[in-house]
């Protein structure tokens, strides 16, 4: 796919090498409920990137011997498909993609009502189709409208959106060569109708001024994205109720 | 006291609903004074109390409550049944069996492994599983029919205001119908045909729960559904 890097990230007219300006979000399409044999499914094409989540439980824990005395079991799988990349990813997950699922589960945890449910199992599986940079965040994104697809009660829809540092200015929702090339990147994930920060990362260098900056625009990319996500979910059943109700 | 939105309107998990002093219904939290919906699902609200009513969601026992399972397991005195709930419940022997002896008894030959059974939730909270009974009348195992599953959630649609969906279903098809409050209900027919008529009106009413006008439109379904029947001489005569 990017065969051949660009020399500059942004060009004189502030346009970067997807010809975004510095404050856009890549195109992004979601889906609610396609998947028939998960409890709760969605999917999401933003830009190149195309992941699929999937929702089961809450269910028995299965080994027993997992199970909490005080609150469902929330476990999650983020994994990249070996045709997600150029060049072939081992199935087999890595250690990046042990990490990711860690965090990707701590992102989600503060949004969902453990407590209800106590010997009991929520899974989550993220797979990821086709990967170009920002995938734990649209990863999160999927995952929290899978999970509201499935019926579990939650706080509010966690949504995740990075923004970061390329050719010296501050950009919103980097691909994969401007995460690459670029100077920082700064994931974000937020809870916007309880002004909560569910997950922060940060890889590179960024002055403090620049931080703030960035998380800022970061969490107006969340806003943006949270307006899609319950478009997304409603989607699904104001379609029905048009259909019947002429 | 600001209510953020109208009467059966479709809100998702995180939208503040109200403001004040409203009590926090079902699928709703309360943060101070301010109160946001869990679920994604209609708005209802009156002047006490907000709640959503949820499109979809899992099954959660309570006492009393009518279920439809599916025995999974049988063990030295007892069997446990999976009843479509987070929990796996237990049905004891000595509830079915009067003067249950373990040495002599064999459950097999009583409930076996794939039985299906009318059941109702005796006990049940957050430190065990639920136990059932199936010692009232009407309980017990399921020797014929069909069982359709639907999210929990509808099962109140199914059912109708003061039970005018479900009277329309046994009415147009003379199907016998139970209906389990963990979403799955039984129809038992004269013939699969008409079982096989409530089971469509079923995933109708399912798919369109959260619409209006929906008595008529499965009654007159089911009627069309006759229709069709009687005159490509399937059933014959009618089942009257």
């Amino acid at each position: 796919m990017n065969q051949e890097l660009p020399e500059r990230l942004i060009d004189e007219s502030m346009r970067r090498v997807d010809g975004r300006k510095p404050d856009e979000l890549r195109p992004i399409k979601i889906e609610v409920g396609v998947l028939s044999n998960a409890d709760g499914s969605a999917y999401i094409e933003q830009g190149r990137n195309k992941i699929l989540a999937a929702v089961y439980g809450p269910k028995e824990v299965h080994p027993r011997h997992l199970s909490l005395p005080d609150r469902a079991l929330l476990r999650c799988r983020y994994h990249m498909a070996p045709f997600s990349v150029e060049e072939r990813k081992s199935p087999a997950p890595s250690r990046r993609e042990i990490e990711l699922s860690k965090v990707i589960r701590e992102a989600l945890e503060p949004a969902i009502f453990l407590e209800r449910y106590p010997r009991t199992a929520i899974d989550i599986f993220i797979e990821i189709l086709q990967a170009d940079g920002g995938t734990r965040c649209a990863g999160i994104t999927v995952a929290s409208l899978a999970l509201a697809d499935a019926g579990i009660p939650m706080r509010d829809l966690v949504v995740a959106c990075a923004a970061g540092k390329v050719d010296g200015t501050i950009v919103l929702d980097l691909n994969d060569v401007e995460d690459k090339l670029g100077e920082a990147d700064l994931p974000v994930a937020v809870m916007p109708s309880l002004n909560a920060v569910t997950l922060l990362q940060m890889d590179g260098l960024l002055t403090l001024e620049e931080f703030e900056q960035a998380i800022n625009l970061a969490i107006d990319g969340c806003k943006r994205i949270y307006k899609l996500q319950k478009e997304a979910l409603k989607a699904k059943y104001l379609a029905i109720k048009e259909e019947v109700e002429e | 006291m600001p209510v953020f939105y109208d009467n059966r309107e479709l809100v998702t998990p995180g939208d503040l609903l109200a403001e004040g002093n409203y009590a926090a219904g079902k699928n709703t939290y309360k943060v101070g004074n301010r109160i946001y919906a869990s679920q994604l699902g209609l708005m209802e609200y009156d002047k006490r109390e907000v709640r959503v009513v949820a499109l979809n969601a899992f099954y959660t026992p309570s006492v009393g409550d009518l279920v439809i399972g599916k025995i999974v397991e049988v063990n030295v005195n007892g069997w446990t049944v999976d009843i479509n709930a987070p929990y796996l419940a237990t049905l004891k022997a000595s509830d079915v069996i009067e003067r249950f002896r373990p040495q002599r008894d064999d459950l097999l030959s009583v409930l076996d492994i794939g039985d299906l059974i009318t059941a109702k939730i005796v006990s049940y909270d957050r430190s065990r599983p639920p136990t059932l009974t199936i010692r009232e009348p009407g309980l017990g195992k399921i020797t014929y029919g069909q069982v359709v599953k639907i999210t929990p959630t509808k099962i109140p649609r199914v059912i109708g205001r003061k039970g005018s969906m479900i009277s329309v279903l046994k009415r147009e098809t003379g199907c016998k119908i139970v209906v389990g409050q963990n979403g799955l209900i039984l129809v038992q027919g004269r013939n699969p045909e008409d079982e096989r008529l409530v089971v469509m009106a079923i995933h109708k009413i399912e798919r369109e729960a959260h619409t209006s006008g929906l008595t008529d439109r499965v009654t007159e379904m089911i009627r069309k559904g006759r229709v069709a029947r009687n005159e490509s001489g399937v059933a014959g005569k009618a089942n009257r």
